[in-house]
Formats: C-alpha cells, structure tokens, sequence
C-alpha cells in the first residue's frame, strides 16, 4: 500500500505549535538570557557568562535542597507504589462497593493543593487539630512547627495521603484488565495468592506501574504549594524542597540570574529523568532491556 | 515589536540559532533519507532524532560537570562536547 504524502496536515499542527512556542519556548529562551546576565532592571544589564552556574553548582543550601528533594522523591515512591497497589488489591472487583470506593478514593485527587496544605495544618496542629492533639496525649510530645522530624512526617503523610489514591486507581485499572482466563489457570495449577501477584498480577501491571512512577516522581520532585502552605520550608530549612528555595531566591530576593541559572539546572534533571522513564516504558513489553 | 524584555545577548542568540539550525538541517536530512531505528553502544533503539536529543542532553550535563568540578576555560567542555556528540551520531 502506496503511503499518501500530503504535508498540508502539517498547518493542521500550527495553532498547537504557536501556542507551546508562545508559552513554552519563548520563555524558556528568555529564562536562558537571564541566566547569563546581571539584570537590574528593564535595560539595564551585565553579561557575566557562567557566573550564576558557577555560584548556583557551589550554593550549598541548593545542594541541599536537591538532596532533600531526592530524599522526598524517593521516599514517596517507595511507600506510596507499593501502597498504592496493596489498596487496588483489597478493593472490590464487582458490586455497588466498586463505585463507592471509586469515589471515595479519588475525593483527596480533587481538593485544590493549597487547600490541602491547609487542611494538615490545621489536622496537626498540637493544641486543636484532631492528629496532632492525639499524638500529643500519647506522649509523642508533636509539633511539626519546632521539630525538623515532625515536619517532614507530616508532609510525607499529607503527600502519601494526598497521592496514593492515584496510584491506587491505576494499579486498579491494571488489575481490572486482567482476563479471567489468567485467574482459572492459576486455580487450576493450584497456585497460591503470591504466586498468582508475583507471576500474573504484577506483570501485568507494569505499563499503569511505570506511568505511576513516572507522575509521582515528576509531581513529587517539582511539588511546592503543599509544603509551602504546611510548613513554609521550615522549621529552619528542613522542608525547603527545590522549588520552595527557587522561589525565595526569585520572588523574595530577586536574584533573577542565579534563579534562571538554577531554574535551567532544574530543567535538567527534571528532563533526564523523564527521558529515562520513558525509556523504560518504550521498553516494557518488548523484551528489550534499557 | 521590542524584544528587550528578553533580555538577548550574543552568546545566547548564537545558541539558540545553532540549535534551530540543527533542527532544520535534521528535517532536510530525514526529509532526504530517512533514518532508520537501529542499535549502538547506548544499547538502545534509537533513531537519528533520538541521538540528537541524547547527545544534546549529555552535552549539557558535561558543561555543568566542567562548571562545577573544574575551574578549567569552558571551551574544554565545548570540545569534549562536540566529540560526545560525534560518537553519539556515528555509533550510539
């Protein structure tokens, strides 16, 4: 079969084009210049090359705050994937329970992210938040306000709290996609329920698990508004994820070339990553190993 | 239309036109002889475009290992750059 060339599909993509270039590319681009100049103000302008790289590379609250993000991410996803598939195996399979547990484990997946961070304040607060007054009677002696620990196992909850469920509802949807047929030659060979989870369930569960991945990492590395509102980076700068400290230093200080020199150093990362993840997802399935 | 709210300077405006012409000449060469996927030492199946984007990608990051191990002229990271990017094409 002859393929047909008619490139006029191409103007078809234009308006798409036009509009990642107008909010995507072209401040990408400009957020490029700044990196490599002093700006003081409209017009008003040094070069000075790599310097900001420079300084950004050696800053060590930076430093820090990217391995606390790695720790954050990686911690997120090493509770919340395999959490995430523990709840899509107990839910049910059939019956009215599947739709109400449907909706009641996406209601945390529709709450604004502010408002969530607004919420867990309120949820631990030691003198009149439910969590952090029974914590407290226990004599666990809680408050994420003073102590570095407290605050980052509230954030972890809200964040496990607030995400899970999306994973849950993926694995899910991976779980439901499984034939019958896979079920009964299991019971027929006598296979015991980790056998059947090892063998049939998580095989196939591996492409909606690599996107669960894939999103929880991205989310979770470039997450701000919840821990802004939860704890504000603090106490100290115990919480002060990456975009938390690139937002202080662009909006607060207004430093907007180490901010653009960082902002792209971000972008970086944030790319390798995906790119990495989406070699891996090419690759499930084919037999290839990436 | 004034672009000064972008801020260009030389060096930036030369990056990014590298890169576009890149691109361009990429399209004319798939448009002339299409590439086809096949697999180099990267131990991935990629195409011509594919190796573009990971020989870019390894070329920032060398720049930013150059910056911040080194104190060395960044020329250096240019150079080792391009000779990532070579092998990249040729053998990735």
């Amino acid at each position: 079969m002859n393929k047909i060339q008619d490139n006029r599909a191409w103007f078809l993509v234009m308006p798409v084009f036009v509009i990642v270039a107008m909010s995507a590319i072209i401040p990408l681009m400009t957020v490029v210049n700044y990196s490599v100049q002093d700006i003081f103000g409209p017009g008003n302008r040094v070069f000075v090359g790599a310097e900001w790289f420079i300084d950004v590379l050696g800053d060590r609250r930076l430093q820090e705050a990217l391995w606390r993000q790695f720790l954050f991410s990686g911690l997120v996803l090493l509770i919340e994937i395999p959490l995430g598939v523990m709840i899509a195996l107990t839910m049910p399979k059939r019956g009215w329970g599947v739709s109400a547990t449907l909706v009641l484990i996406a209601l945390p997946l529709l709450i604004p992210w502010n408002v969530i961070g607004t919420i867990w304040i309120i949820f631990t607060r030691p003198d009149i938040g439910l969590f952090g007054v029974i914590v407290n009677a226990l004599g666990l002696g809680f408050d994420h306000t003073a102590s570095p620990l407290d605050a980052w196992v509230t954030v972890m909850l809200m964040e496990v709290w607030h995400w899970t469920p999306l994973v849950a509802l993926l694995a899910y949807a991976g779980l439901r996609a499984i034939p019958d047929a896979y079920y009964q030659a299991a019971r027929i060979d006598g296979a015991s329920a980790w056998a059947i989870f090892r063998y049939i369930q998580l095989p196939k569960m591996r492409g909606v698990l690599t996107i669960a991945v894939l999103l929880r990492f991205m989310d979770s590395f470039l997450i701000y508004a919840e821990p802004f509102v939860l704890t504000g980076g603090g106490p100290g700068n115990s919480t002060t994820f990456l975009s938390i400290h690139l937002v202080k230093i662009a909006v607060g200080q207004f430093d907007l070339g180490p901010a653009a020199a960082f902002s792209l150093i971000y972008f970086l990362i944030v790319l390798l990553f995906c790119w990495l993840f989406y070699q891996a997802l090419q690759s499930v399935g084919t037999g290839d190993r990436a | 239309m004034s672009l000064e709210w972008m801020a260009w300077t030389l060096p930036t405006a030369l990056f990014f036109v590298t890169i576009a012409m890149l691109l361009a000449g990429m399209t004319v060469w798939q448009a002339v002889r299409p590439s086809i996927e096949r697999r180099g030492f990267l131990r991935l199946r990629t195409t011509r475009g594919d190796r573009l984007f990971i020989g870019l990608l390894g070329s920032a990051y060398i720049h930013l290992a150059w910056l911040g191990l080194t104190d060395w002229s960044l020329w250096g990271a240019l150079a080792v750059s391009i000779a990532w990017m070579a092998i990249v094409m040729r053998w990735g």
